[in-house]
C-alpha cells in the first residue's frame, strides 16, 4: 500500500480544501471499498480525508413528506430507520440484500454511491483495464464476464468497459427520483441521482460526474406515496453481487398503471433507469403480459457478451415478478 | 508515515504510534498481541475479523487504526468476563459449533452482534415485511450470519448455538 496522510479537519469545508488541493487525496468515509482497493494497489491516494464523522448521521423529514439522509448514516442505519422501512420499502429491502451485517454497519451512504465496480480486471493489477489505467484495454470483454453488463457498455476502442455497478441501495435511490447534494470548492449543488453516474462512453476511469475534490454531503428523497419493493437475483442466497436487480414502484388504479418506476441493477456501469419501460407501462392494464412487454422493450437494446446473455430473461422475469408482487398489495 | 493514537480495547488503554496504513486488525494483532481476531481474507469477504466497535459487528481488517478514535474496541476474548466465558462463549461448545475454531472468534462476535440488532427491531433480508421487528428464528439467524464463513462448514451447530443464546436473550420465541 502506498504511504498516506491522514487528515481529520474539523468541518466538511476543510475537508473539501485539503481533497481539492491535492490531485492524488481521497474523502474516506466506512473504508469498506476504499481500504480494500488501497490494499490490492488499485487505489493508491497520498492523502486520505476523514469524512466519515463530519458528514451528517441524521435523517430528517423533509417538508414536503421525504427525507434528508446524511452521507454518514452507516447502511445499517438506514435499512433500519422507521420512515426509510414504512415510506421507502423498496429503499430497505435493497440495503439489507447487499454485503453483510459487519460491512452495512461500517459503509456510509455516500461511499455506498461511490463503491467502484467489483469487475475482477479491475481489481487485478496485473490485468488489462482500461478503467484502472486508461488504454491498457479490457480483460473482460472476451474473458470471464459472466456476470458483467448487457447494457450501455462501450464494446470497442480505447474506452472499451463492461464492468457494472455493483450498488444495490444506488438502484433503489435512482427508482425513488432521489437528488445527491454536493459540497465543492465552488459551493454546493444539487445532482439528481440520475445524472451522478455516467456510462463508460470513452473514458470509462471515471464513474461518476463527480469533479475532483466534490463531497457527496447528504441524499435527499421525495415522498413515493405507493407501493415499493426490491428483488435479487444472485449466485447464493446471501452476501453476493446482484445478477440482475429490480427496484420498481408501482401505483395502480382500477385494473391500470397510474404511475410507474423501475430501475435494474446489475445491468449496466450505472444504475439502470428503465424509462422506456415505465413509458410502456404507464396507462396500460397491470397484467403479466403488460408487465414483460414493457420489459421486453426496455430489453431490446440489450447487446449481451458471450456468456451474460442469460441476464436478459432475467431481467424480464424479474421486472415481471416483482411487478406483479406490487399489484398483488405484498410489501 | 507514524502517528500517535490510542486503542481502547477489552477495557483497557493502549498508547501507540502507528503507521497510518495499518489497519485495527493488523494493530490488534501484531502491536498489542491480542490474536483473538482473526486474519482470513483481509478482505472483508469473511468476518473472520470480526469485532465490536462501541457495541456493533465490524469487520477489523477494512477498518484503519487512525479512525477509531475514542470507540471502545471488544474482541471475543473481551467478551469473557472476570476470566469466566461468555454465554455465546459457552453455547458454542456446548452445541459443537466449530471444528478447527480458526473462524470462531469471530462468529462469537458477530453473534452478539445479531442479537443487540435483533433487540433494535432491526430486519433483515429474510424478514417477509420489512416494517417488522421479526423474531431470531434459525431463517434469521442464517441470513444475519452470512458475513461469516466456516470452512470446516460447522453451521449446522452455529446456528442452533446462536438460537440459545438468543431465546435466553429473549430475540427468539
Amino acid at each position: 500500500m502506498r504511504e498516506f496522510r491522514y487528515e481529520q479537519p474539523p468541518d466538511v469545508a476543510g475537508a473539501v480544501a485539503l481533497v481539492a488541493g491535492a490531485p492524488d487525496g481521497a474523502f474516506l468515509g466506512g473504508g469498506t471499498n476504499l481500504v480494500d482497493l488501497m490494499k490490492l494497489g488499485v487505489a493508491t491516494p497520498d492523502l486520505l480525508v476523514d469524512v466519515r464523522e463530519l458528514t451528517s448521521r441524521e435523517i430528517t423529514d423533509l417538508p414536503d413528506g421525504g427525507v434528508r439522509i446524511g452521507a454518514g448514516v452507516p447502511n445499517a442505519d438506514l435499512a433500519a430507520d422507521r420512515r426509510v422501512r414504512e415510506r421507502f420499502s423498496v429503499l430497505a429491502q435493497a440495503l439489507l440484500a447487499g454485503a453483510s451485517g459487519q460491512l452495512r454497519n461500517r459503509a456510509t451512504t455516500g461511499g455506498n454511491l461511490l463503491q467502484r465496480t467489483r469487475c475482477g480486471y479491475f481489481t487485478d493489477v496485473t490485468k488489462p483495464c482500461n478503467k484502472r489505467l486508461p488504454g491498457s484495454g479490457c480483460g473482460a470483454l472476451e474473458g470471464v464476464h459472466r456476470n458483467h453488463a448487457i447494457l450501455g457498455q462501450t464494446l470497442d476502442g480505447p474506452g472499451t468497459c463492461v464492468a457494472t455497478h455493483p450498488s444495490d441501495m444506488a438502484v433503489a435511490m435512482l427508482a425513488l427520483d432521489a437528488v445527491v447534494r454536493v459540497l465543492g470548492p465552488d459551493g454546493e449543488r444539487a445532482v439528481p441521482l440520475a445524472e451522478l453516474h455516467r456510462l463508460p462512453g470513452e473514458d470509462p476511469s471515471r464513474d461518476t460526474t463527480l469533479r475532483h475534490g466534490e463531497l457527496i454531503t447528504a441524499i435527499d428523497l421525495p415522498p413515493l406515496g405507493f407501493p415499493s419493493r426490491y428483488r435479487k437475483a444472485r449466485d447464493r442466497a446471501s452476501f453476493a453481487f446482484a445478477l440482475v436487480s429490480v427496484a420498481a414502484a408501482l401505483r395502480v388504479e382500477d385494473g391500470v398503471v397510474r404511475e410507474a418506476r423501475l430501475a435494474l441493477g446489475g445491468v449496466a456501469h450505472t444504475p439502470w433507469r428503465a424509462l422506456t419501460a415505465e413509458r410502456a407501462l404507464v396507462g396500460g392494464p397491470a397484467t403479466e403480459d403488460a408487465f414483460a412487454a414493457a420489459a421486453a422493450e426496455e430489453l431490446e437494446a440489450a447487446t449481451p457478451l458471450r456468456d451474460n446473455g442469460f441476464k436478459v430473461p432475467l431481467a424480464r422475469n424479474l421486472v415481471v415478478r416483482t411487478l406483479a408482487d406490487l399489484t398483488e398489495g405484498s410489501r | 508515515m507514524d502517528t500517535e493514537i490510542t486503542l481502547r480495547v477489552d477495557g483497557a488503554a493502549h498508547p501507540l504510534a502507528v503507521d497510518t496504513r495499518t489497519t485495527l486488525l493488523d494493530a490488534l494483532r501484531e502491536r498489542l498481541r491480542n490474536t483473538s481476531p482473526k486474519k482470513g481474507c483481509d478482505h472483508g469477504q469473511c468476518g473472520a475479523c470480526t469485532v465490536l466497535l462501541d457495541g456493533r459487528r465490524v469487520n477489523s481488517c477494512l477498518v484503519l487504526a487512525v479512525t477509531v478514535g475514542d470507540a471502545e474496541v471488544t474482541t471475543s476474548d473481551g467478551l469473557a468476563a472476570d476470566g469466566q466465558p461468555h454465554r455465546l462463549h459457552r453455547s458454542f461448545v456446548e452445541y459443537d459449533a466449530f471444528q478447527c475454531g480458526y473462524c470462531t472468534p469471530g462468529q462469537v462476535c458477530s453473534a452478539a452482534g445479531v442479537i443487540e440488532e435483533a433487540r433494535q427491531g432491526w430486519p433483515s433480508a429474510v424478514t417477509g415485511d420489512v416494517t417488522d421487528e421479526p423474531d431470531l428464528t434459525d431463517a434469521e439467524i442464517r441470513e444475519r450470519m452470512s458475513g461469516n464463513l466456516c470452512r470446516c462448514a460447522a453451521y449446522a451447530n452455529i446456528v442452533p448455538a446462536v438460537a440459545a443464546v438468543a431465546q435466553s436473550e429473549g430475540v427468539r420465541r
